[in-house]
């Protein structure tokens, strides 16, 4: 019979399978950090278990590390309690730790995808809604709670139900300055951010084949926005190209069997979808969110939406409550909005083609005098690749702060937060109430639009970002 | 964990889409390592002001849902972050059951994982009970797993799915690890077929 992608890779996996149960489904890689697994470690403890594979799972630090500098001790005494609590446990249990000192950290989907961690075919799971990133390599990967994160720790497996399937066909020649991330934003606009609930989306068509796998990453990255429990992209010779010579990938000839393995597990031509849904991007705008969830979007050359307008009533409830929280008026134009901060960095857009794009934006330009503007890299390498490119100068003579890596103010878990009433042009992939910190207020875009309106001091169209700059 | 059979409680009415776990749990709140005592946080930038005092307009400070155990909620709730802590502080401030249209995959599964019961009703039962919850002074439901039922004293009675295992570990409160483990011989053998 002819299967998607998924589900190969879940037949693949089944441990066992009793008859309306769900199936004991094996995990591959289980990616481990300080905040959503100490309890997991104590609950081990507690019943005297063992981690049942320690060389399949790999622990690194970031949600709440500090971003200033790697040689101070970390000031908040209870984040370093989690910190240390995750270095103790990785010690006792004999986990691979990629710690503050280590030349390798970074946000856990960063550097999984950065050392070859991330595979074609594997099932991928961490304690992080945003696990879905690592499907860009043909991989099923999802985020799961600490119970479960205990559970794999222990068994090395899952209990799962299988999900339904839904392709998203994307299709057309992005113009110069829209990217990845206006294409994800738009789908989630587009769908709702429960569009993809019950779901798991692989991405096809021609804009998904040209993309670049750090492309590729940011669109899978946010399919939980979307509700979708994992995205995925079928991999192809740009993702085999892109795993080539990674420190945890095989090589020579164990490389060629691994390709020939990858190599079958696109989806069958005839297979079937659940759910399809097509989306031509030819002549998509940048996009910007406006709201407090990021299925609240608008083009850059849009106004903020009138509540009245949303067809059903909990929709125009939440548009009001969030143009509320927002401090916007319907009818604003989008250009017209003026940030006081910018962060460019999270599992969504920190890599280095991100930092790039930022940095052709912000080159012989300075961010304006009333932005606070800060470029957060995704890893250690990446700092490093950024610093010997070039781009981290770039930054700072532009007048950018240039940080350590970790998730930062994405989630704003560590001292760099918004303070109540600032707006923020931000690349990461939440825009919840307080999600950068308390009362802060988020607009979500693209790290060429956030680098563009740390300089203009307000959002402006990249695509005419030459002319106006 | 816990066993859920039969829970008749107070409850409380959360008329709105889309709440995050980043509502339910703020992020500052995340540093703790144990399981417990994240009740106190629950909802806290929506219960308190920036002052940090109480915020009287916020649904679940009104007087009426003191002591409620069971949450009503809008569609999608629960979504964003994979945070185990959001079901941990709904339960450890006294919830043992949220109904609501739909959840988001994590949050659902992370209820399951500790005994507290998602239910899902239809967007017209659950703007039904909205009203109710409105009209009826102390509104109270009982929600009996074993016969997948909700109903109310005026004799409302709503029937819900949970799919039979998931069902079979809450009345049971079982451990799933335990259960998992004693299908060691076939995680050793897939092993072992894989080397």
């Amino acid at each position: 019979m002819a299967r998607t992608l998924y589900q190969k890779i879940w037949d693949n996996h089944i441990v066992h399978q009793s008859s309306g149960e769900p199936a004991i489904l094996y995990i591959d890689c289980h990616l481990v950090h300080e905040v959503t697994s100490p309890q997991a470690f104590a609950g081990l403890r507690m019943a005297a278990r063992k981690v049942r594979r320690p060389d399949l799972t790999y622990a690194t630090v970031d949600h709440n590390v500090p971003t200033w500098s790697r040689s101070l001790p970390i000031t908040d005494p209870v984040a370093k309690a989690q910190v240390d609590a995750l270095v103790r446990s990785c010690a006792e249990f004999e986990i691979p730790l990629y710690g503050l000192d280590n030349p390798n950290q970074g946000i856990v989907h960063v550097i999984g995808p950065e050392l070859g961690l991330t595979q074609p075919g594997m099932t991928i799971v961490c304690g992080d809604s945003h696990t879905s990133t690592h499907g860009a390599f043909g991989a099923l990967a999802f985020g799961i709670g600490t119970s479960e994160v205990e559970h794999v720790l222990a068994t090395q497996c899952l209990r799962q139900f299988p999900s339904k399937t839904m392709q998203i066909q994307i299709n057309g020649k992005l113009r110069t300055g829209v990217t990845a991330k206006d294409v994800i934003l738009f789908i989630i606009r587009t769908i709702g951010t429960d569009g993809a609930t019950g779901y798991v989306i692989e991405y096809t068509g021609a804009t998904i084949a040209d993309f670049s796998m750090e492309e590729r990453m940011t669109v899978c990255n946010m399919s939980i926005e979307a509700g979708a429990r994992a995205g995925m992209i079928g991999p192809d010779e740009t993702t085999f190209a892109y795993l080539k010579n990674r420190v945890m990938v095989p090589q020579g000839s164990e490389f060629d069997e691994a390709l020939t393995r990858w190599k079958t597990l696109a989806t069958d031509p005839d297979a079937s979808f659940d759910r399809q849904v097509d989306f031509d991007v030819s002549a998509l705008a940048p996009q910007v969110s406006w709201g407090t969830s990021p299925g609240m979007v608008t083009d850059v050359t849009g106004t903020i939406p009138d509540p009245a307008s949303f067809a059903r009533e909990e929709q125009r409830r939440s548009a009001e409550r969030a143009l509320e929280y927002m401090g916007l008026r319907p009818g604003t134009r989008v250009q017209d909005i003026g940030i006081d901060r910018v962060f460019i960095g999270s599992c969504t857009n920190s890599r280095i083609e991100d930092l790039r794009a930022a940095a052709r934006t912000a080159q012989h330009k300075h961010v304006n005098s009333r932005v606070h503007a800060m470029v957060v890299p995704g890893s250690q390498r990446i700092k490093r690749q950024a610093e010997e490119e070039g781009l981290a100068d770039i930054f700072r003579n532009a007048g950018f702060e240039w940080r350590e890596s970790g998730c930062s103010m994405c989630l704003g878990m560590n001292s760099d937060t918004l303070n109540p009433g600032e707006r923020c042009a931000s690349t990461s992939n939440r825009n919840f109430e307080g999600r950068q910190g308390r009362n802060g207020r988020t607009h979500l875009v693209s790290p060429a639009m956030a680098a563009a309106a740390a300089i203009a001091g307000h959002f402006v169209d990249v695509r005419n970002w030459e002319e106006t700059a | 964990m816990k066993p859920f059979t039969v829970h008749r409680g107070i409850v409380a009415a959360l008329n709105r889409a889309n709440v995050d776990t980043d509502q339910i749990i703020p992020k500052q709140f995340l540093k703790r390592i144990q399981r417990t005592g994240f009740g106190e946080f629950l909802f806290y930038d929506w219960k308190h002001r920036l002052d940090g005092s109480i915020n009287p307009d916020f649904e679940l400070n009104q007087p009426q849902f003191a002591g409620a155990t069971i949450l009503l909620a809008g569609t999608n709730f629960g979504c964003g972050s994979s945070r185990e802590h959001a079901p941990w502080a709904l339960l450890d401030f006294g919830f043992r059951c949220i109904i609501a249209p739909s959840f988001s995959d994590i949050f659902f599964n992370n209820c399951l994982q500790n005994g507290m019961l998602p239910v899902r009703l239809t967007e017209t039962e659950v703007a039904q009970l909205f009203e109710l919850c409105k009209t009826t002074p102390g509104f109270s439901l009982t929600v009996d797993l074993t016969n997948q039922r909700i109903s109310d004293e005026a004799g409302n009675d709503f029937r819900f799915d949970m799919d039979a295992f998931r069902r079979h570990c809450l009345l049971n409160g079982l451990d799933e690890i335990g259960l998992t483990n004693q299908f060691e011989d076939h995680i050793r053998m897939y092993e072992q077929s894989r080397i």
